[in-house]
């Protein structure tokens, strides 16, 4: 037996989300063949659920007035805890202006200025200027100096999507959709492309590429609560771990956003906090400004996501049966803003909740949202560990956010990403050959055979695929979370090797044919066990807090002996992965205080009443 | 009280696999609070089932993976909650689509198709100058565009019109939606003419023949009769002109 198809292009992207399609595009108008792989059609991306915005310093907007490339540098080397690379956030900063204005160029319909004086739903006396009516307007999101996150309504992501989509489209871009990349094909040295297995037959096919280009998107789904669409765990990040040779850069910087709904964790955007909503406790109190008496609810978001949960600590939680929650309010902002500007979530809390938000409170706990870590690559998106592998968007870790993303930093990610990660693809790639070692590829996709041959036949064992599953998320879930301690970490760690050694014993229940789903489930299930035991693992070894990283016992940011990158390798056979550390260079913006958060001396007294 | 005994007969029929024929296949559940259909299927594939094919990608109503049709209507399986149907519910795939397994049909072909015919981009000579300020658009317009633009793909609209279920090339509502975002687009530079040759015809506006079941069967509430409307009112204009011969093509 052998692959079903073995197509061969330059330029192979595994996953359309905006950062897969803009680097695409990018490749395409060099003139290289472009093969997209998808595990669904494009427009079903997670990046189309970005509802709130993608942070670019036009300065149109009355309280954006002021802003530049260098206040964005600034409010997202902050934001990151300083755990960020400063070259590449300079870069982004740089970029990003003229990333949004192509989009609008293309399509984007972003929501404009209108001149005129005008009362904001916050309360704010605004006054809009003639000279920047019609250009493209931004909303206040957390972290940030300045009014900087622009929008399309409530559906950022989805309009920035279908227009990516649509210049996919115009220039012919192969995309295959319901194709799962399970295997990277490499000789230790030089990637070759992947193994596929289509979602379609269940028949593998090989594709080989000069570049080969990770554009999968997060892990959120290995926590049991997660904002994340069901397809974000993290496959692309597992199958260049599995290589051995490719590193996974700061994997336990995981982000928790403040307003996942309960109890489905569907995300209730920041742009609500930002147009003005407010978080109460169970006495319908408004806590944070006891907290953070500058940022309020603003703060970053590791920063109100903590808050919260020591709120809650406190008794101050509503108790529900899914466990204490906190309010989101945005009641005050009025009906026709929260139908309009806020309808998505609206339309969330209404359909999943029976809530509307105009006149009921939405009950919100802060849940997983973001990876911060993923493939690690240079500043020019060149994986490490193998010549023509790339990666950019959520899977990779370019490191622009460090220990914490700021809100609408990550749609202003995937695109910028595209166009300066997408330029030095096509660059590399018309210069490249190709590889064709055929033994390499026909031992690659006989490993996969044996694998799915094993699962069927349950000759390694008969271990349930969901039932891992579930025990990884609630090991994640319990041992991994907002705050963490030594000893709990240890005990994560230690629950999910046993995990992982089972999950290399699963059988199937069914005959596993076809485009069987517990097929699909199965060949992933250790490689996500893998990535957990890497969030985890690195997570007991960073004794230190920074970001969204919160050991409490080890309170305070460790700059002499932390400030340094985390990179896991999985070497074949260990059951822990192998951790290396490089040194995280402060070119520009030397460590200091956020100025909010538990180190601002001003806010930790407020937050003691 | 004790929580509903909820029956599901749901199609089952995998193309890829020789010999399998198409059948009714029922599962039971109990109920619980909250519960939505991707709850309930995924319970069922994870503890009962583990072959049954379905597509859920954000499970919020955001992306249009999951329709099908419940209890004989097209509508989002993740945002139909148990609760508002009988205990007896019926689960088939959209029609119209290609089916792939189950309740899983490929929507992604189709679409993309649609995309190709309708030429659904923005046509412009203009190059893109890194260096210029955006154009300026006044905000009322570019909400206007923002409302068809909203369509999700997720097929509902398709899946309920009779058109499309006899007429296999029908562009669908979807497709005439998505024709009336770019008309009132003006960064989009097609003539009245040239969107006449798209959608002047019978696999266009004017192969719908009224009964606006895309419009109550729209899950995101899209206003597709009036979309259908205006670009049908702006065609029958175009073609008038184009018969007198009063129309000039654009380059």
């Amino acid at each position: 037996m052998s692959a079903k198809h073995t197509h061969v292009t330059d330029v192979l992207i595994v996953g359309a989300g905006l950062a897969g399609e803009r680097a695409a595009v990018e490749a395409a108008a060099a003139g290289l063949n472009v093969v997209i792989l998808s595990l669904i059609p494009p427009r079903r991306s997670h990046s189309t659920a970005a509802q709130g915005g993608m942070q670019a310093s036009l300065g149109n907007c009355a309280m954006g007035k002021g802003d530049s490339p260098d206040v964005h540098f600034g409010d997202t080397v902050k934001g990151s805890d300083w755990g960020n690379d400063q070259e590449v956030a300079r870069m982004f900063v740089e970029t990003v202006p003229i990333a949004v204005r192509q989009m609008a160029h293309w399509g984007v319909p972003w929501n404009r200025v209108k001149a005129g004086k005008y009362k904001h739903p916050n309360g704010m006396e605004l006054e809009d200027t003639k000279d920047r009516e019609g250009l493209i307007t931004a909303r206040d999101f957390g972290g940030t100096a300045k009014w900087r996150t622009c929008y399309t309504s409530d559906g950022t992501g989805h309009t920035l999507q279908y227009t990516m989509d649509t210049v996919v489209v115009k220039m012919g871009i192969t995309v295959h959709d319901r194709m799962e990349a399970i295997t990277v094909i490499h000789d230790g040295e030089n990637c070759l492309g992947v193994v596929a297995r289509c979602m379609r037959t269940g028949e593998l096919n090989v594709y080989l590429a000069k570049s080969t280009v990770i554009a999968t998107g997060g892990y959120g789904r290995l926590y049991g609560a997660s904002t994340n669409a069901i397809i974000c765990e993290g496959s692309g990040m597992s199958i260049c771990q599995d290589t051995g040779v490719v590193p996974l850069g700061n994997m336990e910087a995981v982000q928790f956003h403040p307003t996942g709904m309960v109890p489905v964790w569907i995300l209730m955007t920041e742009g609500a906090r930002g147009d003005g909503g407010y978080l109460l406790d169970k006495n319908l109190y408004r806590f944070m400004p006891d907290y953070e008496p500058k940022k309020k609810e603003l703060a970053s978001r590791d920063v109100v996501s903590r808050r919260m949960v020591q709120h809650m600590r406190k008794g101050l939680g509503v108790d529900s049966e899914y466990g204490p929650h906190l309010w989101l309010d945005v009641r005050h902002l009025g009906r026709k803003h929260v139908w309009s500007n806020l309808r998505e979530i609206a339309n969330i809390a209404m359909n999943f909740n029976g809530i509307d938000p105009a006149k009921d409170l939405v009950p919100v706990r802060p849940t997983q949202h973001y990876s911060m870590g993923g493939v690690r690559t240079d500043k020019n998106g060149y994986g490490y560990g193998l010549k023509g592998l790339f990666a950019l968007g959520e899977a990779a870790c370019w490191d622009l956010h460090g220990f914490n993303r700021l809100g609408g930093n990550s749609l202003a990610e995937t695109i910028t990403a595209g166009m300066i990660v997408g330029e030095q693809i096509a660059r590399y790639t018309l210069g490249a050959t190709q590889n064709f070692n055929m033994k390499l590829v026909d031992d690659a996709v006989k490993k996969d055979e044996e694998r799915i041959k094993n699962l069927v036949s349950g000759q390694n064992g008969k271990e349930n695929i969901y039932e891992l599953k579930k025990a990884m998320e609630e090991t994640l879930m319990e041992h991994v979370g907002i705050f963490r301690t030594g000893p709990s970490l240890e005990q994560g760690v230690a629950k999910l090797q046993e995990l992982y050694r089972r999950s290399l014993k699963i059988g199937l229940r069914s005959s596993g044919k076809g485009a069987n789903p517990e097929m699909a489930a199965a060949l992933r299930m250790p490689g996500m066990l893998r990535l957990a035991l890497t969030i985890s693992y690195g997570a007991l070894q960073r004794t230190e807090s920074r970001g969204s990283h919160a050991r409490e016992d080890y309170p305070k940011r460790d700059d002499t002996n932390w400030l340094k990158r985390t990179l896991a390798y999985w070497k074949e056979g260990a059951d822990l992965p192998a951790l290396d550390y490089e040194p995280i260079v402060c070119n520009e913006l030397p460590p200091g205080d956020r100025g909010y958060g538990e180190s601002s001396g001003q806010a930790a007294a407020a937050g003691k009443k | 009280m004790s929580n509903r005994q909820l029956t599901f007969s749901i199609f089952r029929f995998n193309p890829n696999l020789p010999g399998d024929k198409p059948r009714m296949q029922e599962y039971k559940l109990e109920e619980q609070k909250g519960m939505s259909l991707f709850v309930a299927l995924t319970k069922i594939r994870e503890e009962i089932d583990p072959t049954l094919m379905f597509d859920f990608v954000c499970r919020a109503a955001i992306c249009g993976s999951c329709a099908m049709m419940i209890n004989g209507r097209p509508s989002l399986a993740c945002k139909t909650l148990t609760k508002d149907l009988p205990s007896q519910i019926t689960l088939m795939p959209l029609p119209v689509f290609k089916l792939i397994g189950d309740l899983s049909v490929d929507t992604g072909t189709w679409f993309r198709d649609l995309q190709v015919r309708t030429e659904s981009w923005v046509h412009t000579s203009k190059k893109f100058d890194p260096k210029a300020l955006e154009e300026r658009m006044d905000n009322e317009l570019a909400v206007q565009i923002y409302e068809p633009e909203r369509c999700i793909e997720c097929g509902c609209c398709v899946a309920s019109c009779v058109t499309a279920n006899i007429r296999e090339d029908f562009l669908g509502a979807t497709g005439i939606n998505r024709v009336a975002r770019f008309m009132i687009d003006p960064r989009d530079e097609r003539s009245d003419a040239d969107y006449f040759e798209v959608v002047g015809n019978e696999d266009g506006a004017f192969g719908c023949v009224g009964l606006m079941a895309c419009d109550d069967n729209c899950p995101i509430e899209v206003p597709l009769q009036t979309q259908l409307a205006f670009v049908r009112r702006k065609m029958a204009s175009a073609g008038l002109k184009l018969e007198s011969g009063g129309l000039r093509k654009s380059g």
